[in-house]
């Protein structure tokens, strides 16, 4: 049986305890039966052509976890940003865990998303904003949809400003492999509100892990997330994405992002590692004088494969988008980076701005990088580039007359290549930590504090 | 302390130096002068150890000891410091941090402890108001955006942190304006003492008004056409380089 008929067939069983009159229920079904029309994509599909998504698709994997898997609070708590206050939503293979996390209800909502899928107080929600954004072309998205039935629920208010930061922490316990987990987080910013968020996925190294058989039994696990998110009139979020995984996962990431009339939204990706990760990021203006920012910083080793596909629709005047996206790329790991404008005919004066440079540090590493803009108005501003090469030979000999021995140079030639992309980055906790994080990847230790 | 010896330096097969020979000891000061081409880059370039120019013939030794094979980082530990005509700009990395790196990579090469972070703060601190540079330009990104006078300024800044036993200065005055000028020349000879040296390489003489040269050279079509004190820089001034 292949995956897509598995995963259709388990279906049912997997809904077995939703009421089956719920806003939900339906909303399910109909997405299974969709997934059940289109299957999985493959390379001949545009959309797919440079990321192998196949190889990760193994007819193994389950949505069906067998037990609950506990794991020490040291291993968690490595996992937190650190040094500030927050906002926890912690979930352990999909499943809320309530002992680390730190909610609320208080003036605002920070809390999971089954006691809104399951409570009918919060049916208003379901019907105005749940499901509401997807690309209903999308395989992930619908099997996300057909699956999802835990994640953060956020809901700030009219005017509040989030007094500390938000972390969504999902963590793979490894307690079992093959496991398809389908984390789903809904947001919603109300107008003149603001919200700093963080999102992670991390998975620990399998238990029990038994070189006789692994290579047999043993099926990497796959994340399938969505993100919806509501930026409303005049409201400001800073969202962040940390994806620093084993080898061994891979993560399929729809994150879809509404903004209204004078909001500001901004999306930092940092990929790190994992097998095979795929981002697709898509920020629609609904109004005028928005603001939407784009960056990430990917670097990858080994055999590792990140895919950046990133979509800014533009559907009103006057409003910019800004996008800025590094990558570095050693040994024999590959880089997609697809980035799509859309400006409709009644967006004129917008400003879109697109950058994307890459540096291939290993002989075998590889990148694919392709800019996408489908223009229908006449008065816009919009603008593209893309470069991959290597370190600055120039800057690299500056930096040598001082002193620095070669492999330095390298390191922190590198090193401000990336580091460039973080100056937007407001928490100042999260920027130090994702400095140790690059400086760490690019293997030097700088000779200064972060 | 810098000798060189019948130096011949090629640049992607061309010649560009054809025997140049040059002795500077220390407490010295030297400008190197001469047109457009004549190869005065070159020079600072092969001593700074740059790996695009070749040394077909001829010999440089610092110290005595030939540096022929050892790499800029290298000649850097040994002492040797060049100014750039052209500083490059390297956005995200600071000031503050580009030179804390190049001290500690110094005194590491040299078998030496890292600097303590309250003596570098207090060195950049000197070092800075030496040079009028601002403290915020101290945390801007090296180079980037930086004015003309900035740029050059920074480089005197970096070899005051550095500070070189022999400082090659490539065109320090261009782009300069004449309150810059003041400022870079008076750096300059604030830092110079009875150990150390100074190579001073310049188109034109105004430079050569604020730091006075004992030595003045004029190259010419790749070999030093003639030498002489401070006043061969006033007639050149006066009658150009045709004149030699």
């Amino acid at each position: 049986m292949s995956l897509k008929e598995k995963l259709v067939s388990s279906f049912l069983a997997f809904e077995l305890d939703t009421d089956i009159n719920s806003p939900v229920h339906d909303i399910r079904s109909k997405s299974i039966k969709e997934f059940e029309k289109i299957g999985f994509p493959d390379r001949k599909n545009e959309f797919w052509k440079y990321t192998p998504i196949k190889k990760v698709l193994s007819e193994e994997l389950t949505v069906f976890k067998k037990k609950r898997h506990l794991i020490d609070f040291e291993k968690v708590k490595d996992f937190f940003i650190g040094g500030i206050e927050s906002y926890k939503i912690i979930l352990i293979d999909g499943t809320y865990d309530p002992l680390w996390s730190n909610t609320t209800h208080k003036g605002v909502d920070i809390c999971i998303l089954s006691s809104v899928l399951e409570n009918d107080k919060y049916s208003n929600i379901i019907s105005h904003y749940y499901n509401k954004l997807i690309d209903t072309n999308d395989s992930f998205s619908l099997l996300n949809t057909s699956f999802s039935k835990e994640g953060a629920y956020i809901h700030i208010p009219k005017n509040v400003e989030l007094d500390k930061p938000i972390e969504i922490i999902h963590i793979n316990s490894g307690g079992e492999s093959s496991l398809m987990l389908q984390p789903r987080n809904l947001i919603i910013l109300e107008e003149g509100s603001k919200a700093q968020i963080i999102e992670s996925h991390y998975s620990l190294q399998e238990k029990n892990t038994d070189l006789s058989n692994s290579n047999n039994d043993h099926i990497d696990p796959l994340t399938n997330t969505l993100t919806e998110i509501y930026v409303e009139e005049n409201a400001n979020l800073d969202y962040y994405k940390i994806q620093n995984d084993l080898d061994s996962t891979s993560i399929i990431d729809n994150t879809y992002i509404d903004q209204k009339k004078d909001s500001v939204a901004s999306c930092h990706t940092f990929s790190f590692g994992g097998n095979i990760v795929r981002n697709n990021l898509n920020f629609y203006q609904n109004g005028k004088n928005i603001n939407s920012i784009l960056k990430g910083i990917t670097i990858l080793g080994s055999n590792q494969h990140t895919d950046h596909h990133t979509l800014v629709h533009h559907a009103s005047p006057n409003c910019e988008s800004y996008q800025e996206y590094k990558g570095i790329y050693n040994d024999k790991s590959t880089g997609v980076f697809n980035g799509k404008v859309v400006v409709d005919k009644i967006a004129q004066k917008i400003n879109a701005f697109q950058q994307n440079n890459n540096l291939l540090m290993g002989d075998h590493s590889s990148v694919n990088t392709k800019p996408q803009l489908e223009i229908f108005a006449d008065d816009v501003k919009c603008s593209h580039g893309c470069t991959i090469g290597q370190l600055d030979k120039s800057a690299l000999y500056y930096l040598k007359t001082r002193g620095i021995p070669e492999k330095e140079a390298k390191g922190l030639l590198t090193y401000a290549f990336a580091n460039n992309v973080l100056e937007n980055v407001k928490m100042q906790v999260l920027k130090t930590k994702i400095k140790k994080i690059i400086a760490n990847k690019i293997g030097v230790s700088l000779g200064f504090e972060l | 302390m810098l000798k060189i010896e019948n130096l011949h330096v090629s640049v992607e097969g061309k010649e560009i130096l054809k025997g140049v020979s040059l002795e500077v000891k220390k407490g010295e000061i030297h400008a190197i002068m001469g047109p457009n081409g004549s190869g005065k880059s070159t020079l600072s370039s092969v001593i700074a150890g740059n790996e695009d120019y070749e040394v077909t013939k001829g010999n440089i030794y610092f110290n005595n000891e030939n540096i022929e094979d050892l790499s800029a980082e290298e000649r850097a530990h040994k002492g040797i410091f060049m100014s750039f005509q052209y500083p490059v700009e390297i956005p995200g990395i600071t000031v503050t941090n580009f030179i804390k790196t190049a001290i500690n990579s110094n005194l590491k090469a040299r078998g030496l402890k890292e600097m303590p972070a309250n003596e570098m703060l207090k060195k950049i601190r000197e070092k800075a108001n030496l040079l009028e540079i601002d403290s915020r330009f101290l945390s801007r990104s090296l180079n980037q955006g930086f004015s003309g006078g900035e740029k050059k300024r920074n480089e005197i800044f970096q070899m005051a942190m550095l500070e070189p036993t022999l400082a090659i200065l490539d065109e320090t005055d261009s782009g300069l304006d004449i309150d810059a000028l003041r400022i870079v020349a008076s750096g300059v000879n604030k830092l110079k003492n009875k150990d150390n040296a100074t190579v001073v390489i310049t188109h034109y003489q105004r430079l050569l008004d604020h730091i006075i040269p004992d030595y003045v050279h004029v190259l010419q079509d790749g070999k030093i056409a003639k030498s002489g004190d401070k006043d061969l820089a006033l007639q050149l001034e006066e009658k150009g380089y045709d004149w030699i």
